[in-house]
């Protein structure tokens, strides 16, 4: 068995008296691909900065290789790409070079300034992330793939043994979203990164990982990619609150890859929590996101329709 | 002007302590302005009225009270208050602009209440409000010169960590960057930054010296460094051109200093606008 990187046991989080996360356990191994999946609002970027510490953990516990979080201080080891990432301030006049840097702020440590070897560290990551060409252009003349790669090398840079990223594709154009996920196979190929993705895309993240959790405030999945498709109907429905039929078809990125099967409903309209800032951002609102985003239908069509997905 | 300059000790204070001014205010006004609290200045920059009004008052009831120059007081008022900001932009999360607003009306309003209270007392109301450079004396300048050291050796020790914290927190904090202690140190090199200015531009015009060279170098900058060196030379040539011209037409120096600032801001606009229309 490989090593435990991270082990989540019965965490909880309430806010305004209600249950955001509940009773939620996990665990990720050292080279694993972790595929964190639920609906919008479903607590997915609450458990992240649970177990990241950015929100207090009040209920349950948090290892990070072995360690308690309230003890963990080796952050450098992990690697995170926030949602936020996705929707920075674009007139910070920031080089390419100057934000991968940022990475290495804490691991350097005050009053350390980056010298030659921390320079040929940003080169060697933005070389990594196909984008050394770009180091010296200011990070908001960049296309939302580009900066999304950007970030991911600002986490790359201190050599993290664990990546997490938190709705990676948001705001990121199709091709853009292959070439994320062509990068993301050559980070676990090449550094044997563990991962954790965060996403809505069951389709992707059922085909792209080693295993999949589904969350929607509780747990009610957690185990094999393969054996998730096994019972995907089922775990959709728990997860989702209502029967799903999921279809196949095959994704935009590779065609040599196996056909991606995406959830898609025909709703005209869809509720989803908005829980990109903060718990507490609990309106329910209706979006057009969350229609495009759950990509699911429901099962007594007979032929089933995509709604604001991709049909390839 | 040079002939003034070799002659009058005050003329040669004023324009060291305008240098100064020159380089710290852009300084951690780049910060200021990328992290999108442009008008925190000018809420501590009135809180800082309030306490030099306190240090007035003190001087009026207790001799040894008076000894502490009412500068020092407002530096200490700013420095209370930059604290209170970032209090009260937690306690309300979603609405943390509200913060300035009630910090700088509470300023306002204790500024005057102090000045009320302490009626008769023998002071330059229109200096502190609106500078007056050629008061700087010795002291003040040895003063300046201290805090605009401590103001520039401070962001060269914690640059990087100042720039994270700036781009993005949430990473920063992530990555392990001490951010509470970071945003404290922030917050009091503000404090000392306007502290430093107040003399030059006057408590109203602390803001403008603060924020108007960088935001006329956004428009040049390609990089977080080049946005700091261009603040700074605008920032100097505001200075040295406002001194100047307040010197020969006999113009209110804080005033002409922001304005060449202003004049600065717009032909760097009108630069990109005609760079604009020759490319296209």
């Amino acid at each position: 068995m490989h090593e435990e990187i991270l082990k989540v046991n019965n965490v909880s989080f309430r806010y305004a008296e209600q249950d955001v996360i509940k009773n939620v356990s996990l665990t990720l191994h050292r080279g694993e691909l972790l595929g964190l999946v639920g609906p919008n609002g479903s607590g997915k970027s609450t458990l992240l900065k649970l177990i990241l510490g950015l929100l207090p953990l009040r209920r349950g516990e948090v290892y990070w290789f072995g360690v308690p979080l309230s003890r963990f201080r080796e952050w450098p080891r992990i690697g995170y790409v926030s949602q936020k990432a996705s929707s920075f301030n674009t007139g910070f006049p920031a080089t390419v070079e100057e934000v991968v840097l940022m990475g290495l702020t804490a691991k350097l440590g005050l009053f350390r300034r980056p010298g030659r070897r921390e320079r040929r560290a940003v080169e060697d990551v933005l070389e990594l992330v196909g984008m050394e060409e770009f180091k010296k252009r200011t990070i908001g003349a960049l296309s939302g793939g580009q900066q999304q790669r950007v970030f991911i090398a600002r986490a790359l840079v201190t050599d993290p043994e664990v990546l997490i990223l938190d709705e990676p594709t948001v705001g990121v154009d199709m091709r853009s979203e292959e070439r994320f996920y062509e990068l993301l196979e050559k980070l676990h190929r090449e550094r044997a990164l563990s991962m954790i993705l965060v996403s809505h895309d069951l389709g992707v993240v059922s085909q792209k990982m080693d295993t999949i959790a589904c969350i929607n405030h509780e747990l009610f999945y957690h185990g094999t990619a393969e054996h998730f498709r096994d019972v995907q109907d089922e775990v959709v429905l728990k997860t989702y609150g209502r029967e799903m039929q999921v279809i196949t078809h095959s994704h935009a990125y590779g065609s040599h890859r196996r056909p991606a099967f995406e959830a898609c409903w025909d709703d005209q309209r869809a509720y989803v929590r908005g829980e990109s800032d903060a718990p507490e951002k609990e309106a329910f609102k209706q979006t057009e996101q969350g229609r495009s985003s759950m990509q699911a239908t429901r099962a007594e069509k007979e032929e089933p329709t995509l709604v604001g997905g991709d049909q390839h | 002007m040079i002939y003034m300059l070799t002659h009058y000790a005050f003329v040669r204070y004023a324009l060291i302590a305008g240098l100064i001014t020159g380089v710290v205010a852009p300084l951690i006004g780049s910060f200021v302005v990328v992290r999108r609290l442009s008008v925190i200045a000018d809420a501590l920059a009135h809180v800082t009225l309030s306490g030099v009004a306190f240090g007035i008052l003190m001087g009026t009831i207790s001799r040894t009270m008076g000894l502490v120059d009412p500068v020092y007081y407002g530096t200490l008022f700013a420095l209370v208050a930059a604290l209170f900001i970032e209090k009260l932009r937690n306690v309300y999360r979603f609405y943390s602009e509200l913060a300035i607003p009630i910090i700088l009306s509470t300023g306002v309003g204790l500024g005057v209440v102090l000045i009320g209270l302490a009626h008769g007392f023998n002071v330059d109301l229109m200096g502190i409000l609106f500078g007056n450079i050629l008061s700087v004396t010795k002291a003040d300048l040895v003063r300046i010169a201290v805090a605009g050291a401590v103001v520039i050796a401070t962001v060269f020790l914690f640059y990087k960590e100042l720039v994270s914290l700036s781009f993005d927190e949430e990473g920063a904090r992530l990555s392990g960057v001490p951010a509470g202690t970071i945003n404290f140190i922030f917050s009091a090199l503000i404090a000392l930054v306007i502290s430093v200015s107040m003399q030059i531009v006057g408590i109203l015009l602390v803001s403008a010296l603060i924020t108007l060279p960088v935001a006329s170098a956004l428009r040049v900058a390609h990089s977080f460094r080049s946005l700091i060196a261009y603040a700074i030379i605008f920032a100097e040539i505001s200075v040295i051109l406002g001194m100047t011209a307040s010197f020969y037409f006999d113009l209110a120096t804080g005033g002409t200093i922001v304005l060449v600032a202003v004049g600065i801001l717009l032909i760097v606009l009108l630069a990109g606008r005609v760079r604009q229309l020759v490319r296209a």
